[in-house]
């Protein structure tokens, strides 16, 4: 008997978000290779039809919900209609997108449906009937292979940019069908009220060429301003990981990962990073990435073209003068 | 305003050597601090400064061994009245989904307007135990929250998306929020404090007190069993520069010099 695997696509003002097309690819060959068929599922309201038609050339069915009420993500109402559509279609395994959105709506689902879930997956597979995870623990230091619980259903939340989206060819021409919406009334425990932009900030780090990144390790925020010595040396900007941000040492718009910018300078200097996913996916296109950190084991040196494991305070000051020694003799 | 703040007792593993232990399936833990989570210390601070500014009480709740008391104390330092530690060997191997169901079956049992836990733990990083509490209590949730601001029965939250861009949403009381870092600035607590915090009882129940049974709990109680843990294979390898940080400050101005860069 032949099974379904849903995606759930996203998408947020107006725009298709690309952990769709990335878990549309590995649902592809996830149903290829166990033979079941690979169905996307959109909800929403304006524009939808345009959605349907991008995410046809994707997958074999598109599974349409158009309601007034499904404009916005919203956790409680988008749940009301994954828990009828999983039920009634009785699918095999849905991927929702580790992200904002996933992880507000995920959980619950699994708990509605009574159905096991696995978060922030970076791998799957079956294996006979059971579904085999790759995830990653401590900050990324770790991986583990994970068994779920065995089920006639699963859930799991894919990591974002884990899969490379290939657009199949010929486009799959998928069949696109309505759904009637099961909404009745509007959401009566949670209401989206509006989006809220960044506020534009005075630096735009994705536009410089060399960018000075420094997390954790920094330790106090009084030993910023030797750092920035060594940016403005360097002509670069100073950017920054979360913790940085969250301390308040450093403007939000000087964050680099996920939450914060996507970078791609020529040079990359990791001061103090460990290198969470989250970082990495916002700067591991730059050109030349350089990584001083005193623990030999952080992850971000499986992005780094050179690495040094040291102290940054001794490295850093050395650095700066001899660049300041170079550029003397240059000029 | 009555709070409930789900805290969990972790590893520190940012700077840590990790090694794998003998079973394969988990961590030596010798040689490695815990302390509580970072995503938790937010949420406890932002339960604080609520009570602080409304009035009410708060609560923390730990599903753990009897060393995460040293978690639980710093709560009470930060502020927490009161603490309660469910702790029973039958939880060994459990999941995000069996603590939710434990923190689920203590807390019904407990007034509450609004219950905070941290987005997602450093240790495991399933980002689940907040929403299925909600679902389980059959209460409202919001993930990943950055700012609380309190209404009349509601709440009005704002909710971090990607790449710098937040969505405000309002949420009926009772609710569960799970916090995000930089929500506020964590306090300083002193050593006085946590002495004094020492003087305060913990409660401690274990699994008969939840109701819930040995097979729905630890492994068979999970949604997910690990297997195998490893070390993940490297992207690319960085080729290291050895010496002394005069000798490596040379080699990196070197290489930037080489490539045009200085």
């Amino acid at each position: 008997m032949m099974g379904e695997i849903l995606v759930l696509s996203e998408h947020r003002l107006g725009q298709i978000r690309d952990v769709t097309f990335e878990m549309l690819t590995k649902g592809r060959g996830l149903a290829e290779k166990t033979r079941n068929e690979l169905s996307v599922v959109v909800l929403g309201h304006t524009n939808i039809k345009g959605f349907a038609e991008t995410l046809s050339e994707y997958a074999k069915r598109v599974l349409v919900v158009d309601d007034a009420r499904l404009e916005n993500f919203n956790s409680e109402t988008y749940l009301k209609v994954l828990e009828r559509l999983i039920k009634e279609r009785n699918a095999l395994l849905t991927l929702i997108g580790h992200t904002s959105f996933g992880v507000d709506l995920a959980p619950s689902l699994a708990t509605a449906l009574n159905i096991p879930l696995a978060t922030d997956c970076i791998d799957m597979e079956f294996e006979d009937d059971a579904l085999i995870v790759t995830r990653q623990m401590y900050g990324g230091k770790i991986n583990v292979k994970a068994r779920l619980h065995r089920s006639e259903r699963y859930l799991v939340t894919v990591r974002q940019a884990t899969f490379q989206t290939q657009k199949p060819q010929p486009p799959l021409n998928g069949e696109i069908i309505e759904i009637p919406s099961p909404l009745t009334e509007e959401a009566n425990r949670k209401r989206f009220i509006e989006y809220v932009q960044p506020p534009p900030g005075g630096v735009d780090i994705t536009s410089a060429d060399t960018l000075i990144g420094i997390g954790r390790g920094v330790k106090d925020a009084q030993n910023i301003p030797m750092i920035e010595e060594l940016a403005k040396t360097l002509g670069g900007v100073l950017a920054c990981s979360r913790p940085i941000v969250d301390k308040g040492w450093l403007p939000t718009d000087r964050q680099v990962g996920t939450s914060g910018k996507t970078v791609k300078p020529k040079l990359y200097i990791a001061l103090g990073i460990s290198g969470s996913f989250q970082h990495v996916l916002g700067m591991k296109n730059s050109d030349l990435v350089i990584a001083i950190n005193k623990d030999q084991k952080a992850p971000i040196f499986s992005f780094t073209d050179y690495g040094v494991v040291d102290d940054l305070f001794k490295v850093v000051p050395q650095l700066k003068r001899k660049i300041d020694e170079l550029k003397a003799q240059k000029a | 305003m009555d709070i409930i703040v789900c805290v969990k007792h972790v590893p520190e593993t940012a700077e840590a050597d990790l090694k794998i232990d003998s079973s394969g399936r988990a961590l030596e833990n010798r040689g490695l601090v815990f302390d509580i989570n970072e995503w938790d210390d937010y949420a406890i601070e932002e339960a604080v400064r609520i009570k602080e500014k409304i009035g009410g009480t708060v609560t923390a709740i730990t599903v753990g061994s009897q060393e995460a008391d040293s978690t639980l104390r710093k709560c009470m330092a930060r502020g927490a009245d009161r603490a309660i530690r469910v702790t029973d060997e039958h939880l060994e191997g459990s999941d995000g989904h069996v603590v939710a169901k434990i923190l689920h079956r203590v807390i019904r049992g407990l007034h509450y307007d609004m219950i905070l836990t941290g987005a997602q733990a450093n240790d495991d990083g399933y980002a689940m135990v907040g929403p299925v509490v909600a679902e389980l209590l059959g209460v409202s949730h919001a993930a990943m929250v950055k700012k609380v601001e309190l209404k009349d029965g509601f709440a009005r939250v704002n909710r971090e998306l990607e790449g710098g861009l937040e969505e405000i949403v309002e949420v009926r009381l009772p609710t569960v929020f799970t916090i995000q870092t930089g929500i506020n600035e964590p306090r300083y607590v002193s050593i006085m404090s946590i002495r004094k915090a020492m003087q305060k009882e913990i409660k401690v129940l274990g699994l008969a007190d939840t109701g819930l049974s040995e097979n729905e709990v630890g492994e068979a109680g999970s949604w997910i069993n690990i297997e195998k843990m490893f070390v993940p294979l490297a992207e690319k390898q960085a080729e290291l520069i050895r010496g002394s940080p005069e000798e490596v400050a040379s080699r990196i101005a070197e290489i930037l010099k080489a490539r045009g860069l200085i």
